[in-house]
C-alpha cells in the first residue's frame, strides 16, 4: 500500500486503540496505592526460602518456567540472527582491518576498565540472589565488558580475546545447565525445577538453595550468547564483502 | 499524577506505532518496535509501584515486611523481557540486513517482491 | 518524591517520541542509546534497581552497537548494488553505441 493510505490506516486504528486505551486507564488502580496482591504471596514466598532479593526469587525459583522459556527464546534468536548473517555463496572474507588511530586516553580508560568490568560482572551473577542484579544482567555486563577491547584496541585484538566457538559452547552449556538443574528438581524432589538444595542462612553467600546455582548457568549462557551475536555482526560488518564479479 | 504513568505508557506504545508507519528504513522499523516495547515496560512497572516503599530487596537496613516493597514480580517480568527482547531486535536486524543484500535497498516503500 | 517521578515520565515520553520519529537510522542509534538512559532513570526512580541494571546493559549498550552495525552494512549493500547497477547501464551504452557504428558502416 502507498504511504499515504498506510498514515491513514495508522491513524484510524491509532485511534481506536488510544480510546481503548483511555477508557482502560480511566478504571485502573490508583498509581502508587497499596493494594498489591501478589506481592504479599511473593515476598511471604522469598522469606520462606531465604531469598533477600526477591526479584530473583521470583525469577528462578516461584516463576521458574517462565525463565526457562525466555532462556529459550534468547537462544533461538541468537541462532536464528547467526544463521542469518552467515556469507553467502557469492560473498568472500576480507583481510582483517588495520584500527584507525585511538586517543591514549581512550587506550588506557579501555584496557583498565575491562578487568574492572569483567569482574564487576562476575559480582552481579554471584551475588545475584543477595543484591540486585542476577544472571540476565550479569551476562550482558560480562558481554559488553570484553568488548571494551574493541574500544580500546582494534579488531585483531579483539579476534585474539574471544575465539568464537568457545563462546558457542559455553552458550549451549549455559542453556542446557539451567534444564538439567530443573530435572535435578524433578529426580529429587519430584517437581521440575523444585529447590532443593539446602536453603542456608539469611544473607549467606551460599543461600536460597538453587537460586545460585540458576544465576550461573543463566550468566553464562547469556553472556556467551551476546558475544556470538556481536561477533556475528562484526564480523558482517567489517570483513564480509561481495566477491568481484 | 496516577493518569500520567499510564498515559506515558499509552503515549509511548503509540508513538512506537507511528514511528513504524512512517519509516522510511527497516532498521528505523525496528528501533521504533523497540520504543513500543519500552511502553510495556514502563505500564508494568508503574502498576507495581506504591508510594514511599523501597526496592524489593532485603538488605540489612529493610524491614521484613511486605508492605514496605514494591511489587517483585512485574519487575521480574520486565527485566527478563528487556535482555530478551534485545536478541530478538538483533535478529530482526539481522532479517533487515539479508533483505537489504537480496533486493538491494532496505526502504520498506521500494520493496515490491511481495506485490501480485 | 512524586514530582522527581513525573519529571522522569515526562522526560521518558519526550524522549520516546524522538527516538522513533528521529530519521537518519544512523542518528536514531544515538538517541536510542539516550533513551536507555532515560528509561534507566526512571526504572530507578520507581525503586527497581534490577529492571535499571538490565536496561542499562542491554538497552543502552548492546542494542545501539547492533543497530548501528546494521545500518553501516546496509549502507555498504545498498552503495555495492547502486555501483553495480551503474557499471552495468555503462557496459549497456557502450555496447549500443558500437553497433549504431556497426550499423552506419555495413551499407558502404
Amino acid at each position: 500500500m502507498s504511504r499515504v493510505v498506510r498514515m491513514i490506516v495508522f491513524a484510524v486504528g491509532g485511534l481506536g486503540v488510544a480510546v481503548l486505551l483511555g477508557a482502560a486507564i480511566a478504571r485502573m488502580p490508583h498509581f502508587g496505592s497499596g493494594h498489591h496482591p501478589y506481592r504479599t504471596l511473593a515476598v511471604a514466598a522469598a522469606l520462606a526460602r531465604r531469598a533477600p532479593n526477591a526479584v530473583s526469587s521470583v525469577n528462578f525459583d516461584q516463576r521458574g518456567f517462565d525463565t526457562l522459556g525466555e532462556e529459550m527464546i534468547l537462544v533461538g534468536s541468537v541462532l536464528g540472527a547467526v544463521a542469518l548473517l552467515r556469507p553467502a555463496h557469492h560473498e568472500s572474507e576480507r583481510r582483517v582491518p588495520r584500527g584507525g588511530r585511538v586517543l591514549p586516553a581512550t587506550q588506557f580508560a579501555g584496557y583498565a576498565l575491562l578487568p574492572v568490568t569483567l569482574a564487576l560482572g562476575l559480582d552481579v551473577v554471584a551475588h545475584g540472589h543477595l543484591t540486585p542484579g542476577g544472571g540476565f544482567q550479569g551476562g550482558v555486563i560480562l558481554a559488553t565488558g570484553l568488548h571494551m577491547a574493541y574500544v580500546a584496541g582494534d579488531y585483531a585484538a579483539l579476534r585474539r580475546l574471544r575465539p568464537v566457538h568457545w563462546y558457542s559452547y559455553g552458550e549451549a552449556l549455559g542453556a542446557g545447565a539451567f534444564v538439567l538443574l530443573g530435572f535435578a528438581g524433578l529426580a529429587a524432589a519430584g517437581a521440575y525445577m523444585a529447590n532443593v538444595l539446602p536453603l542456608g542462612t539469611f544473607r549467606a553467600l551460599l543461600s536460597a538453595g538453587t537460586v545460585p546455582l540458576f544465576n550461573i548457568a543463566t550468566g553464562c549462557a547469556v553472556a556467551c550468547g551476546i558475544v556470538v551475536l556481536l561477533a556475528a555482526f562484526l564480523r558482517q560488518e567489517l570483513l564480509i564483502g561481495e566477491d568481484e564479479r | 499524577m496516577s493518569y500520567l504513568a499510564y498515559a506515558v505508557a499509552a503515549w509511548l506504545f503509540l508513538a512506537g506505532g507511528l514511528g513504524i508507519a512512517r519509516s522510511r528504513h527497516l532498521v528505523q522499523t525496528v528501533v521504533a518496535l523497540s520504543v513500543a516495547q519500552s511502553g510495556t515496560y514502563v505500564l508494568l512497572l508503574a502498576v507495581g509501584f506504591q508510594r514511599g516503599a523501597s526496592a524489593p530487596i532485603f538488605g540489612a537496613g529493610t524491614p521484613l515486611k511486605a508492605s514496605g516493597v514494591v511489587d517483585p514480580v512485574v519487575q521480574a517480568m520486565t527485566l527478563t523481557d528487556i535482555v530478551v527482547s534485545a536478541t530478538v531486535t538483533a535478529l530482526l536486524a539481522a532479517l533487515a540486513i539479508q533483505v537489504a543484500k537480496l533486493h538491494g535497498t532496505a526502504d520498506p516503500d521500494e520493496l515490491r517482491s511481495l506485490r501480485g | 518524591m512524586m514530582w522527581i517521578i513525573a519529571l522522569a515520565l515526562v522526560f521518558v515520553a519526550v524522549g520516546g517520541t524522538v527516538t522513533a520519529l528521529t530519521t537518519d537510522p544512523e542518528r536514531q542509534a544515538v538517541t536510542l542509546s539516550l533513551y536507555g538512559l532515560l528509561l534507566t532513570l526512571l526504572f530507578f526512580v520507581l525503586s527497581a534497581p534490577d529492571v535499571a541494571l538490565a536496561q542499562l546493559a542491554a538497552g543502552t549498550v548492546v542494542v545501539p552497537l547492533i543497530v548501528m552495525l546494521a545500518v553501516r552494512k546496509i549502507r555498504h549493500v545498498r552503495e555495492g548494488a547502486e555501483d553495480a547497477a551503474r557499471a552495468e547501464r555503462e557496459r549497456d551504452e557502450a555496447a549500443r553505441a558500437e553497433r549504431e557504428v556497426g550499423e552506419r558502416e555495413v551499407p558502404r
